[in-house]
């Protein structure tokens, strides 16, 4: 209980009517809040989003199946992905950057308040702005939808002789809005970061969220940058008439997929860098132990966010792009499993010797650990150029990304859902169903996507609509299916969770994980202000030292 | 275990981190040098590249004066920042108003040069590859200047109105570094277009 608190106006929900709340909601700068509208309205993306991937998998459950036309399934595949990347896990990330960073670092709120609103609405508009396409964009010749050429779009195809109505305008402007608030939310968390840190948080005791994701926006910076200028040129061939992509007047298709992957490669490393931070700050307070190399962890993370901006041509090996590069970017690709290694390691020696409680959060990282290193194996495997040129394209790309972003970041990020539920909602959620979302999910994963790299192998390209059968691909794909509905009825238990918990949850009190971070000496939820006064730390575990006055950590930092 | 308590202020820290204002500014200069980079990759790319006419080398010269002024504004801005800092507001609004005025010459200059390229030569942005990347890039810098032009008039309203004073000489200079950043890429954008680019 937080002895000093500070009289602040009622915010009784009861006597406030629903115009009210709906104004004091949308015309909020206050960092939690804004955490939260992220939160929310990726879980809503989250949602589409899982819909989309449903029906695609249900298309392919059998050759020959036509529960989808081969146009509609194209937009699903374009929207499914466009909406996962910048509609679910990057506001997802932001929205716990948004609310956890000025907590942990002691801080009243971020450090541009209304630029966090404004960056939140732009990146909420890109989102309906992507999906008013399904009404707004029948173009010309009825040729008009969702936008149907691929999260990465690929010239020649965006051009205006391929790409006939606006559903190409609508993919193009929705991610050059959402950019923008990217970009101001990255902008936001360095100065947060750099200007805001209570007295004594020097950045070598910051909390490693922090530092991750302090690396985090400076990646988003030099990364979402460059799409936004891609996205421009796209704009000026389609609308002004200019041939950046246009092969018929000497322009290049080529320098798309390296303007694109240029975004593309270190974006993985954006959604991933806070998919550590959450792994970083659960596994230590579950383990009841101290990060193991905290140093060395943040000397990893800066070098991932390096050598990150030095791989995106491993996305175009099939391309032929001379064996020069094809080396360059084959080494660099290999280089980056070694920082990523050593945090791997690095957690398991902070488990090592703790006495772990297996609560939900920690089974999550747990299973992270597991599928994070799998994940990272086929990455290695594919970032071999020969190897790439028989796989490249197949099934076996699409199970390897789908293992980092559902198996890594997917589950950290459910492990802090449930982790710093008690802290925003001020409620407990309920371990049973935790635990029920947290095995229907391991299940329907490993069933989807373990099985999914073999049709893979068998020479199952991606983005395909239906296949013959006889090819050996028909079982693995029945496989792939049925997992999909273990991992919807995991979502579906997941939510009502949450929705239950809020509602008749158990109060969680401050600090239900007696852990060690500032943001669990705040109340729950914490109050506007977020601290009475501002916090003075010696060392990384602030509250640590205040519950073990005779053995600090400072002692030995 | 609940009974934690926020950590008190034990004593007066020697306690001083950078201003948000410059941060934010850096950053934002960062995110905008990466978006022009990729503008800038592009025009070297497609140097020559062009399947017909006017190349650049027969149309372009190079805007001497005119990036004179440009460069020059820099320098007037920093005197504008020093006299706001010394409390002396009355020069601070003189050099600020030469800064605009300088920076609306060169805005004149790149329009008369588009001018003369689409009526006289017939350059435009859908004639080649050299029109597309010419325009784009220049414009895109063009662009950052007038948003700039916009930022300093908004300032100079303050300043006639005497709203402006010497405790805001710190969100002044965050103002300054965006507009040394403008004139900083036109260093580049000048020597890619008009000195390799010919």
């Amino acid at each position: 209980m937080a002895t000093e608190s500070i009289a602040w106006p009622s915010t009784a929900a009861g006597s406030r009517s629903f115009v009210e709340t709906l104004h004091e909601w949308v015309t909020t700068v206050d960092h939690k809040r804004l955490g939260i509208l992220y939160i929310v309205y990726a879980l809503f993306f989250l949602v589409i989003g899982g819909i989309e991937a449903t029906v695609i998998r249900i298309q392919l459950i059998r050759p020959h199946n036509d529960f989808v036309s081969p146009e509609v399934f194209n937009r699903l595949f374009t929207m499914h992905g466009t909406t996962m990347i910048f509609f679910v896990v990057m506001p997802v990330l932001f929205g716990f950057a948004n609310y956890l960073i000025p907590l942990m670092i002691g801080a009243r709120d971020m450090a541009f308040p209304r630029l966090n609103a404004f960056s939140f609405w732009m990146t909420a508009f890109g989102g309906l702005f992507l999906y008013f396409s399904l009404v707004g964009a029948n173009g010309l010749y009825g040729a008009g939808n969702a936008p149907d050429v691929g999260w990465f779009a690929y010239a020649p195809l965006t051009s205006q002789t391929f790409s006939l109505g606006h559903s190409t305008d609508f993919w193009t402007l929705a991610l050059l809005v959402s950019g923008f608030g990217s970009i101001g939310t990255a902008i936001n968390i360095v100065a947060t970061v750099v200007c805001m840190r209570c007295p004594g948080m020097t950045l070598a005791k910051m909390p490693l969220f922090a530092w991750l994701n302090l690396v985090m926006a400076g990646l988003v910076i030099l990364a979402v940058s460059p799409l936004t200028a891609a996205q421009l040129m796209l704009l000026i061939d389609r609308y002004l008439g200019g041939h950046f992509f246009d092969t018929q007047a000497g322009g290049s298709a080529v320098i798309w997929m390296h303007f694109f992957w240029i975004f593309g490669h270190p974006e993985v490393y954006v959604l991933v860098l806070p998919a550590f931070a959450f792994a970083s700050e659960i596994i230590p307070v579950f383990s009841r132990k101290p990060i193991f190399g905290y140093p060395v962890m943040v000397g990893a993370t800066v070098a991932i966010g390096f050598i990150s901006m030095s791989v995106w041509a491993h996305h175009m090996f099939t391309v032929g792009m001379g064996s020069a590069a094809n080396t360059f970017f084959v080494i660099s690709t290999m280089a980056i499993a070694v920082p990523t290694g050593i945090k791997i390691f690095n957690w398991l020696a902070t488990m090592w010797g703790g006495k772990i409680d297996l609560k939900t959060p920690m089974l999550f990282c747990i299973a992270f650990l597991f599928q994070f290193l799998i994940a990272g194996l086929t990455g290695v495997m594919l970032s071999a150029a020969p190897f790439n040129w028989q796989l490249g394209n197949s099934y076996f790309v699409v199970a390897h990304f789908h293992y980092v972003i559902v198996g890594g970041i997917m589950f950290t990020l459910f492990g802090a859902f449930y982790y710093w539920f008690p802290k925003m909602s001020g409620k407990m959620y309920s371990e049973t169903l935790g635990k029920l979302h947290f095995w229907l999910f391991v299940i329907g994963f490993h069933l989807t996507f373990d099985f999914m790299h073999i049709p893979g192998i068998l020479g199952m390209p991606r983005r395909i609509y239906t296949y013959e059968p006889g090819r050996g691909w028909d079982t693995w794909n029945l496989i792939v299916t049925i997992g999909v509905f273990f991992q919807a009825a995991g979502i579906l238990v997941f939510l009502g969770n949450l929705i239950w918990s809020y509602f008749r949850g158990k109060l969680a009190g401050n600090d239900p994980w007696d852990a060690w971070t500032l943001e669990w000496s705040a109340n729950s939820p914490p109050p506007a202000y977020n601290f009475a006064l501002i916090p003075t730390v010696q060392s990384r575990r602030p509250l640590w030292d205040l519950k073990h006055p005779d053995d600090p950590d400072w002692k030995y930092e | 275990m609940s009974m934690t308590t926020v950590p008190p202020v034990t004593a007066e820290l020697d306690w001083d981190l950078p201003a948000r204002g410059q941060v934010a500014m850096y950053s934002l200069i960062t995110a905008e040098a990466a978006i022009f980079t990729i503008f800038v990759v592009a025009y070297l790319f497609y140097l020559g590249k062009s399947l017909s006419g006017p190349m650049p080398s027969e149309v372009l010269t190079p805007p001497i004066l005119y990036t004179v002024c440009l460069l020059s504004s820099s320098l007037t801005i920093h005197f504008a920042g020093k006299n706001l800092r010394d409390g002396n507001v009355r020069r601070f609004g003189a050099w600020w108003l030469l800064t605009i005025a300088l920076g609306a010459i060169f805005l004149y200059g790149t329009a008369s040069e588009w001018h003369r390229l689409i009526y006289k030569d017939g350059l435009t942005i859908t004639t080649n590859l050299f029109g597309t990347t010419y325009y784009s890039l220049v414009g895109l810098h063009g662009f950052h200047v007038v948003m700039g032009l916009l930022a300093l008039t908004t300032v100079m309203v303050f300043t006639i109105f005497g709203s402006v004073q010497r405790e805001h000489a710190e969100r002044i200079d965050v103002l300054s570094l965006y507009w040394h950043f403008v004139d900083a890429v036109w260093v580049v954008v000048f020597t890619v277009v008009y000195v390799i680019g010919r």
